[in-house]
């Protein structure tokens, strides 16, 4: 359905199908997954272009479960690989992640999410946002997480996801939800092979002379090596807090900050623009990585506006870590929709708007 | 372009009716003239048999929500969807409805309306699957916000290889589409 001359490298292009076409050319050379919507397109994607990469694998697997093994097992021998699904997909995935983050494998998975809790609904849904940042498995471990909000950024992320995730051996998510998958918009795209192929040192495809063997676990019976471990993993998320990015429109003056994520972000760049227009001073700062969350950012906001509204397309998961950031200095508000409803602009203008009638009453 | 062009379409009818497609030809036509562009389809329950729809968004600058609730024109191919739509247009906005299949056609005043016999007037082209590009002809015409040879190269990209022997009848259901628009706007004024 990519519609497009296939050479030009400027297409009118699906979220899904953008982003399978960015990870080819980022040099994917395994991908596996299980249909789900509103992602099934990725699969359906690379299994049509599959003929063209010769030597990459496409692989459907029998269930997300197995799937996500398999991911483990390439990165295992230093494949580039990716996995896809949706929300209830995903978390099936949450024990092997856990495994792959104490192993310290890379791997790049997108989670195309639809609305919950159970097998919900196919609409679009941000309500996978504590189980990306906080963890999603058992043990104290952290992905990378990344939340596009365009078609460009579904391409450009995941170049930055498998930068990321191999330059810190940890797995990186691609946080995105269904409207972001399903819609089209005008892509650029990177040159294939612009990314540059790792040497994977982790990788156990033989033992030459020249070092130890790679051993690829997360099992450390004895708690004294485990604590090592974690360690070890601490510091990695340490060293991560300086890939924070995020983006600020208008929020010099701003009285009111808006905070939103992924595809949330533009319908609230739309309210700020509303809102100006009626003469209220309303900024907005977007998280682009959700971890590590730009906390300082919002700290420093905090010192000159009067209030913050989280906007989000679930019950209020950002809510308390933006309330951590704003550490009590200003309140913080939140309006959302669950299940699968979007937002209008101008619904969250309604809550706007009221939020600044309450502190222009408080302050008169 | 003098100023700065911002054009929200909703097109919406019955699955099989062809609304996606119609929108992703705007879409694909108006990025051919180097606009920012964004579709977003409908795909939820509704489809399953119902109503399907997509929003386009056209404009000369950057795109910031592509959820929108307000229309600039809508195109509208069924009944449940006048009654869903009819009243998301915005004033002065434009509302394009399928004659044939609109029982209870739409009674705002502050809008302008134009009922196209576009599956009458594919059946005389002898090919009632070109009834929404008649559609789009019109469209086109009340508000040229794309050339009509970016719609044809974007039928080229849009239209699988099998199909694309029919893009001479799809420019014919253009052209016949522009002049029924000039025709009911003429009707409208006169009446």
């Amino acid at each position: 359905m990519a519609s497009g001359n296939g050479k030009s490298n400027t297409r009118l292009m699906k979220g899904n199908e953008a982003l399978a076409e960015a990870a080819l050319r980022a040099g994917m050379q395994a991908y596996f997954g299980y249909p789900i919507t509103p992602q099934t397109e990725v699969m359906e994607y690379l299994s049509i272009q599959a003929p063209n990469y010769p030597g990459v694998v496409i692989l459907q697997a029998e269930s997300e479960i197995a799937a996500i093994n398999m991911v483990h097992g390439a990165s295992g021998v230093g494949a580039r690989v990716m996995i896809s699904s949706s929300s209830p997909g995903i978390s099936l995935m949450q024990e092997c992640l856990s495994y792959m983050a104490s192993a310290q494998l890379p791997a790049v998975i997108v989670n195309v999410q639809r609305g919950g809790p159970g097998l919900g609904t196919i609409q679009p849904s941000q309500a996978d946002y504590f189980q990306a940042v906080k963890g999603g498995g058992h043990g104290d471990y952290h992905l990378i997480v990344l939340a596009p909000s365009s078609v460009q950024e579904m391409v450009d992320f995941i170049f930055d996801a498998f930068r990321l995730t191999e330059k810190y051996r940890n797995p990186a998510m691609i946080l995105a939800d269904g409207a972001l998958g399903q819609m089209m918009e005008k892509v650029t795209l990177p040159v294939a092979g612009s990314l540059p192929k790792t040497n994977a040192p982790w990788a156990t495809i033989g033992k030459p002379n020249s070092r130890e063997r790679n051993i690829i676990t997360s099992l450390f019976i004895q708690p004294e090596r485990m604590e090592k471990l974690n360690l070890v993993l601490q510091e990695k998320y340490n060293q991560l807090q300086k890939e924070v990015r995020w983006e600020e429109y208008q929020t010099e003056d701003a009285e009111i900050v808006l905070v939103a994520f992924g595809l949330t972000s533009r319908i609230c760049d739309k309210t700020m623009n509303l809102a100006r227009e009626k003469g209220l001073k309303v900024g907005l700062l977007r998280p682009i990585t959700l971890y590590p969350f730009p906390t300082n950012a919002l700290a420093k906001l905090a010192k000159h506006a009067k209030v913050f509204l989280t906007v989000e397309m679930n019950a209020g998961q950002m809510v308390e870590d933006v309330r951590l950031a704003i550490n009590g200095k200003c309140p913080v508000h939140f309006y959302g929709r669950m299940g699968g409803m979007i937002p209008s602009p101008e619904e969250v203008l309604i809550k706007v708007e009221s939020i600044a009638k309450e502190f222009q009453t408080a302050h008169a | 372009m003098n100023m700065s062009m911002t054009q929200e379409i909703i097109i919406a009818g019955f699955g099989g009716q062809g609304v996606l497609s119609m929108g992703q030809i705007i879409a694909y036509a108006a990025m051919e003239g180097k606009k920012e562009v964004s579709w977003m389809p409908s795909y939820g329950p509704e489809m399953r048999g119902g109503t399907a729809n997509c929003t386009v968004i056209v404009s000369d600058s950057r795109i910031s929500s592509p959820i929108i609730t307000k229309f600039d024109t809508a195109i509208v191919l069924n009944q449940p969807s006048i009654e869903k739509f009819e009243n998301a247009v915005k004033p002065g906005g434009i509302l394009i409805y399928e004659k044939s299949t609109i029982l209870r056609p739409p009674s705002r005043k502050d809008i302008e309306v134009l009922a196209i016999p576009g599956l009458e007037e594919a059946q005389k082209l002898k090919s009632k699957q070109v009834a929404n590009m008649i559609l789009l002809g019109a469209f086109l015409e009340m508000r040229p916000i794309v050339k009509l040879e970016h719609v044809i190269s974007a039928l080229h990209s849009v239209l699988p290889p099998h199909r694309q022997h029919l893009i001479p009848l799809n420019e014919q259901a253009l052209a016949r589409g522009k002049e029924l628009a000039i025709q009911v706007a003429t009707e409208m004024v006169v009446r």
